[in-house]
């Protein structure tokens, strides 16, 4: 390295790598992986998510966890902003897991058509 | 990508309990569930709670597993890596004072609560061999900085306005100290970290190399430019293994990153780091036989002035710092003195890394504002004595130091404080006491260790140390009486005066402290010769109330030199004092409080 200026940007890359250890990603991202959602296809939606993620770049952690509550409509992925505003999408498929990356993490726009509220009714 | 991190400590305690097999298993156990993609498992530096090792943090989750073992790792990658399900019977807890509850979140866990970490905090957060887990964290940026933005003098004078103190023992100003050797004229000077912490029970300095090489070494090369130096050198006990690795490591990839060497950042500036084995002598931490050691002389002190300010090492200028004041360096850089001096006290500004150990039930490594009361230290953070035990004292300063009470526990924690109470702050070791300990026993090991470690260039601490301990000896085995005590008193008192160096001067003060404040333990062993505390062997008697003795025969059974004789159910049982070796076993053992001890 030559100059400060090559120090910062080598540290803003590496940043990125341990972002998830500060909590100062964009968004957090759950998947419903108990009995239920493993059975109903979670593994290949968090593959999805993560594959997405990764190309993309999105400053976001995305995590497992147990039973939601709503076995039906597995698999669930849950998205929280930094303000812990959840919204929570139901019946996801890798197609549809990649389609939320791309607005709702990439964007910022809410895909209303996947929420546990547009499904239910 | 990758989702989850857990980062294993590799520290030298949870090394040594199988740390580095329990990462060789979660490496084999996610190929197992191919998620090696997926989650990264990170060798790390201590977490400080030693007590619990071995230690794992899982991110983003912020959960702590402890006493986490080779065969929980399987349980660990399936329920939790895999299906999201944190093993709760891992985690870390605490109880909540008020609702009784079990609180996981680590901001709360009392151990960290009042904790605040500044020259440990990247210990247990990167990976300390991958400098670009550093870089992330600012690494490099506050040399940058100094290097481009600030002029020799700045950073001195950033330095002394911070008020930062030496962390080695002395508390000098730092600042103060670096001005020294900047104002002298030569061509070539030395920064030098002293990294020999021979303290017995202190592992701060090791800890914070294990964790963070590169905090220190960055700090070095900040010295090295506002002093006007190009060489530096870490001394270092060769009996730090991992510490040593660790700094090699860190050098080389420094090196190969350009931020060690010729014209680094581009800015013409110069500096090299070696790295120095010391053999563990105690006085090698002493400035002066630091130097002669690093000359390849044999380690011995020799009489100040001239500091190694003005001729330090191989004659020149030299500045030499304790491993934790180098710690804070780049934190004050980046984030101002007005920060640093936010923390702590007036006189003493910041926070101090402390070593807990002894009768505590967090044994570990602790970092806090200077200010914090040593109640809050012992009961908050370290949890009070095990076992229900009332706590005696605490000893601060190793074996230069002295012992702290009940009624110095409201006390706030800073250099001027505990001198003031007739200890010190030394380099950070606290190792609490509790009723169990004899405080004569506690003087006799600081003594002995101190005979071990005279280097005996100067008569008062080569022979004036052995007679002490001798006397001490005396105490402990029943020979004392009052003149001993007196002559222990003089003998003290007129080492300090007279011998060489800091080693010297200060050996007697863990005795003096102890008669001080324990006066009447002294008295019991010189004049009643009893140990209170039921420590000291050839004071100790042990003999079976016959009244109590239900004939049982389990003392007997225990004994292991068979000095207790008697019938089951028909005679009381009896110990032979001739062959008795006061082991106490039958004392555990009896289930009456038959035996008596006195
Ligand atoms: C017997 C003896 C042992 C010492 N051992 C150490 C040591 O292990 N580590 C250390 O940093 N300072 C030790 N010191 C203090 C050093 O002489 C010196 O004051 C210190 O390294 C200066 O650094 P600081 O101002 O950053 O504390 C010792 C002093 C004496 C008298």
């Amino acid at each position: 390295m030559k100059s400060l200026a090559e120090l910062e940007k080598l540290r803003d890359i590496t940043k990125k790598k341990i972002e998830l250890r500060d909590g100062d990603c964009d968004y957090r991202i759950v998947v419903g992986m108990a009995t239920c959602g493993i059975a109903a296809g979670a593994r290949p939606v968090l593959n999805a998510l993560i594959a997405e993620a990764t190309e993309a770049e999105y400053s976001c952690t995305i995590a497992q966890t147990g039973c939601i509550g709503m076995c039906t409509l597995e698999p669930l992925v849950e998205v929280f902003d930094k303000n812990g505003n959840k919204t929570t999408y139901v019946l996801i498929n890798p197609e549809k897991a990649v389609e939320i990356m791309r607005e709702h993490i990439g964007k910022g726009n809410i895909v209303e058509k996947y929420t546990v509220g547009s499904v239910k009714r | 990508m990758e989702r989850l991190h857990a980062l294993v400590c590799a520290g030298t305690g949870c090394t040594s309990s199988q740390s580095a097999l329990i990462i060789e298993r979660l490496n084999e156990e996610l190929v197992k569930f191919n998620l090696q993609d997926e989650v990264k498992i990170v060798k790390t530096g201590c977490f400080g709670l030693c007590q619990k090792g071995p230690i794992m943090a899982i991110y983003p989750d912020k959960i702590f597993y402890c006493h986490v073992s080779v065969d929980d790792v399987p349980e660990i990658v399936s329920e939790h890596f895999y299906k999201g399900r944190p093993v709760k019977r891992l985690e870390l807890s605490d109880i909540d004072e008020i609702t009784k509850e079990k609180i996981f979140e680590i901001s709360k866990i009392r151990f960290y609560a009042k904790q605040k970490r500044v020259a440990l905090r990247n210990c247990g957060v990167i990976n300390p061999e991958d400098i670009n887990e550093y870089i992330a964290k600012d690494g490099y940026q506050a040399l940058g900085k100094v290097l481009t933005q600030m002029t020799s003098q700045a950073v001195i004078d950033e330095i002394k306005r911070s008020g930062l103190r030496g962390r080695g023992g002395g508390g000098f100003p730092t600042g103060i100290k670096w001005q020294f050797a900047a104002d002298q004229t030569s061509d070539e000077k030395y920064v030098i970290c002293n990294a020999d912490e021979g303290d017995p029970g202190a592992f701060m300095d090791r800890s914070i190399l294990e964790g963070d090489p590169h905090a220190v070494l960055e700090a070095m090369a900040i010295a090295g430019y506002a002093i006007g130096a190009k060489h530096g050198y870490v001394y270092i006990r060769a009996e730090y293994p991992i510490a040593v690795e660790r700094l090699k490591i860190a050098i080389k990839q420094a090196e190969k990153l350009g931020l060690f060497g010729k014209d680094i950042l581009g800015t013409g500036f110069e500096f090299n780091v070696e790295i120095r084995l010391g053999a563990g002598a105690f006085v090698c931490g002493e400035e002066t036989a630091l130097i002669m050691s690093i000359e390849g002389k044999r380690g011995m002190p020799n009489p100040k002035p001239p500091f190694p300010a003005i001729k330090g090492v191989w004659g020149k200028p030299t500045i030499i710092n304790n491993v934790e004041t180098f710690a804070n360096i780049t934190q004050i850089i980046i984030n101002g003195a007005d920060w640093f001096r936010s923390m702590g006290t007036n006189k003493s500004p910041g926070t101090k890394v402390f070593a807990l150990g002894g009768k505590i039930v967090n044994t570990g490594l602790v970092e806090i504002p200077m200010g914090t009361t040593l109640r809050e230290v012992i009961y908050e953070i370290g949890g009070g004595c095990p076992n229900n035990k009332n706590f005696k004292a605490v000893q601060t300063g190793g074996p230069s130091g002295g012992c702290l009470t009940e009624k110095d526990l409201n006390t706030p924690i800073d250099f001027d404080n505990l001198t003031a109470l007739g200890s010190m702050m030394g380099s950070g070791g606290m190792i609490v006491v509790d009723e169990d300990n004899c405080m004569v026993d506690v003087a006799r090991f600081y003594m002995e260790f101190i005979c071990d470690e005279s280097c005996g260039k100067c008569t008062p601490c080569r022979i004036g140390t052995k007679r002490m301990l001798e006397l001490l000896t005396d105490l402990c085995e029943g020979r004392g009486s009052l003149a001993t005590l007196d002559e222990l008193e003089s003998l003290g008192n007129s080492i300090k005066e007279t011998a060489l160096c800091g080693l010297g001067q200060t050996a007697p003060n863990p005795v003096l402290s102890t008669m001080r404040l324990f006066k009447d333990e002294y008295l019991a062993h010189a004049v009643d010769h009893k140990c209170p505390a039921g420590v000291c062997k050839n004071l100790l008697t042990y003999s079976i109330d016959p009244l109590k003795c239900k004939k049982c025969s389990l003392c007997a059974k225990n004994c292991p030199v068979d000095a207790i004789s008697g019938e089951v159910g028909k005679t009381v049982f009896t110990i032979d004092a001739a062959k008795c070796i006061k082991c106490g076993a039958c004392l555990t053992n009896c289930r009456f409080n038959a035996v008596i001890r006195g």
